[in-house]
């Protein structure tokens, strides 16, 4: 939920206490999550935050459904690393904590390029010429190898340049900071964006281009320098890419990348600002994590996609605040049982579901490694109809109560509901 | 002359094979305003479903059952998850499609393996159709099937004879593909259900005022469209390769076509699909680039700029990008597309 926009557009306590807490937040949790594994994850989590909050700025606040986001994130990585490789070479004098706004301008510079041609048109042209965009730019890496690199990519050193107070950026825990730093100041930035007159008229053009053509606005120039700062963003987070990954191969362009940023947008919720920062940790979870627990998580995100889009197309931001409304309103124990009794028959179909996917899974990829997996700590035979029937009885079991749990939980869901709305009533009447 | 010909049956077959898939896309797209993102999932679902019916009962049977069974998928997820998110405006139909694409594709290399199948055409169309034999003593005549060997080499060496044959599954593809466009223009002209889909486009609320059932009319749609582009992957499949990039290989391009002939537009769509298609196959075939060009006429360049890979890029290296620079410039020059109406 925004916070009610005050007149001067300045920052409430409130404001100050929920940036203050991701601050410290930022700071802290590298001292909680110690290993080597954590802080690299913290730090791809930065970099992911700022690529889905500048998507974001396209999808959420302007309708702007992009297929070629990592257009803008790749290029900047690209001339980030070109210029961290200038940097070594002593041709460039910049110091390398700067090399994220190289990135950011040169995402800037494409998105003025491609932009003046992605945003003639809104809606669904707007998608289809960015993907034809992203594929075009997708093409070129194998084309110039002398500024992608091929298929190797182009790799730089970032430990160059004199040390400024003792940091060269070598450890990793400097350049979490680093990154920790340009996250909060382009989370800050683009949280900024939302309440300039520029981003409440893109929020306009989202909603009604008619009547903003009435008023007297370009919808078009709306939607060009939206794009414009939208692919800085983008391009800072490619540079903050540049100089954590030190490499920069055709993968950072592709068609691919840019699916991951709308797919993990929309799951963290396009319609509130903090959504992206939730689909931008989930994003690296899934990556590091999930893929090493499952083949099959590609399937089970693809999955996940399509049940949030038909039933809860504002994301888990949405279903946050859901909850977060009722339980302002002193509701959310009511309701407590139900979730319970949902999450556990849930579970049961899922696993039942899981079973017979990683079977699948399993005699598709490991045949050879015998027909047995262990599977959540169950021994699974992918030759004998026990499993199969035990895994497809599971599933129809647990989605069957899940189906009942549900119609009882929708009942108790549209009475406190009613319940809430009643209240606000008698605190709008006069008393 | 035998190059250009070849070539130019071979775009247009493969222009006719886009136009298999584009059409369904227009026709959802006009009807419903959802570009479907897994339009081309479902070419390369009837590919599969094809193969796997053709390794049990043959060729022939797949031809016609495969469409099926992708357009009763396509018509189902209509059904059931489509219309459930209609309500919710375009994006997430756009991205509930994009998302069945997704998954589809896990779900084809789950089921078939990740590497491609082998889907031969069956023993009739191996061959080809006819062979152009050019003779520097004769000239050129046509002659149905295979030529000869004898009849590509001369004794004398001074007699030049060049064999330039046209593969049967080409000429099956432009067959079948003019057989569907015949079909679709006299069911959307003359038939009953023909009308109630043109109304449907423009006047839904209408069409459901004289007591059609407009959702179903859409659920058939969407899933004749399906099935137009699994029988169009069933005639890829067996032509190209069956694998599981086929859908990315042809998914972007079709949706190119579909911009460039106008949202909408089904005579645009037509055009569109046939321009790129030669436009495709004659870059492929061109081996000339700037550095060539520079030469023919008699530009010496210096070494760097001689060595340079980005003059030294030849036409056929940059046939893949060529329909998504044919778009930037269509959007330049024409918004509208080739034949489109709408402008937004």
């Amino acid at each position: 939920m925004k916070p009610p926009a005050n007149r001067y557009g300045a920052l409430g306590p409130r404001d100050l206490i929920v940036w203050g807490i991701a601050a410290a937040a930022m700071l802290v949790a590298p001292w909680l999550f110690s290993s080597g594994l954590a802080v690299t994850m913290l730090s791809q989590m930065g970099i992911t935050i700022v690529a889905c909050l500048s998507f974001n700025m396209l999808l959420g606040q302007g309708g702007m459904l992009s297929f070629g986001h990592a257009v803008y994130s790749g290029l900047g990585s690209y001339v980030a690393i070109h210029a961290l490789k200038a940097i070594g070479g002593g041709t460039l004098a910049i110091p390398v904590s700067l090399i994220p706004l190289v990135g950011g301008f040169a995402g800037l510079f494409f998105a003025v390029l491609f932009g003046f041609v992605t945003t003639k048109k809104a809606g669904t042209t707007f998608a289809m010429i960015t993907l034809g965009i992203s594929e075009l730019v997708g093409a070129m890496v194998l084309m110039v190898p002398e500024f992608f690199g091929g298929e190797a990519g182009i790799a730089a050193n970032r430990v160059v340049g004199k040390a400024v107070l003792g940091i060269t950026f070598g450890p990793q825990i400097q350049v979490y900071y680093l990154l920790a730093v340009y996250t909060i100041v382009c989370t800050a930035g683009m949280y900024a964006f939302t309440r300039t007159p520029l981003g409440r008229m893109l929020n306009a053009v989202r909603d009604n281009p008619e009547r903003v053509e009435f008023i007297g606005y370009s919808t078009q120039r709306v939607r060009y320098i939206s794009f414009i700062i939208a692919g800085f963003f983008a391009g800072v987070a490619g540079g903050m890419y540049a100089l954590n990954f030190e490499i920069a191969t055709g993968e950072v362009v592709g068609a691919f990348r840019s699916g991951l940023y709308l797919f993990f947008t929309f799951l963290g919720g396009a319609t509130f600002f903090f959504g992206p920062i939730i689909g931008a940790v989930l994003l690296v979870l899934s990556f590091v994590l999930l893929s090493e627990i499952t083949k099959a998580w590609l399937l089970y995100l693809g999955l996940a996609f399509l049940l949030m889009v038909m039933f809860a197309p504002g994301g888990i931001a949405s279903l946050i605040m859901m909850n977060w409304r009722i339980a302002k309103f002193g509701k959310l124990r009511g309701l407590l049982a139900g979730y319970a009794l949902l999450a556990l028959t849930g579970a049961v179909g899922f696993f039942g579901v899981a079973a017979m996917i990683e079977m699948i899974y399993h005699l598709q990829l490991n045949a050879d490694l015998g027909p047995t997996l262990r599977f959540a700590g169950v021994e699974l035979n992918v030759q004998t109809a026990a499993s199969w029937l035990g895994a497809f009885a599971v599933a129809l079991v647990g989605f069957g109560l899940f189906e009942l749990a549900r119609r009882r939980f929708a009942l108790r869901w549209g009475e406190v509901q009613g319940q809430i709305e009643a209240a606000i009533r008698a605190r709008e009447e006069p008393a | 002359m035998e190059f250009f010909t070849i070539s130019m049956l071979n775009g247009l077959s493969y222009g006719l094979l886009l136009f298999m898939l584009s059409s369904g896309l227009t026709l959802i797209f006009s009807m419903m305003g959802v570009l479907n993102f897994a339009h081309a999932s479902f070419y390369m679902v009837g590919a599969y479903v094809a193969y796997s019916i053709a390794r049990v009962v043959g060729f022939w049977p797949g031809l016609f059952i495969a469409p099926f069974v992708v357009a009763v998928l396509g018509a189902a997820f209509e059904r059931y998850c489509l219309r459930r998110v209609h309500k919710f405006g375009h994006v997430p139909e756009l991205l509930i499609t994009f998302g069945l694409s997704f998954v589809i594709l896990e779900l084809v290399q789950l089921i078939w393996g990740r590497i491609a199948v082998d889907f031969p055409p069956p023993e009739v169309l191996r061959g080809p159709a006819f062979t152009l034999v050019n003779s520097s003593v004769d000239g050129m005549h046509l002659l149905w099937g295979a030529a000869p060997a004898a009849m590509c080499s001369s004794a004398d060496a001074a007699v030049r004879i060049v064999c330039s044959p046209f593969p049967a599954t080409r000429g099956f593809m432009m067959f079948i593909a003019l057989v569907m466009l015949v079909a679709l223009w006299l069911m959307l002209t003359r038939t009953r259900i023909g009308l109630v889909i043109q109304s449907a486009l423009t006047h839904p609320e209408m069409v459901e005022a004289l007591g059609h059932n407009v959702p179903r009319v859409f659920m058939l749609v969407f899933g004749a469209g399906a099935g137009l582009a699994g029988l169009a992957g069933v005639i890829g499949g067996s032509t190209f390769v069956t694998e599981p990039s086929m859908a990315g290989a042809v998914g972007s391009v079709i949706f190119v076509v579909v911009v460039v002939g106008g949202m909408g537009s089904l005579a645009g769509a037509f055009v569109a699909s046939l321009l790129i298609g030669v436009i495709q196959t004659f870059a492929v075939a061109l081996d000339y680039s700037v550095v060539t060009a520079l030469r023919s006429i008699g530009v010496t360049l210096g070494p760097a700029a001689a060595d340079s890979s980005f003059l030294k890029l030849t036409i056929a290296q940059v046939a893949p990008i060529l329909p998504y620079l044919f778009l930037v410039l269509i959007l330049i020059f024409r918004p509208k597309g080739l034949m489109g109406t709408r402008e937004d």
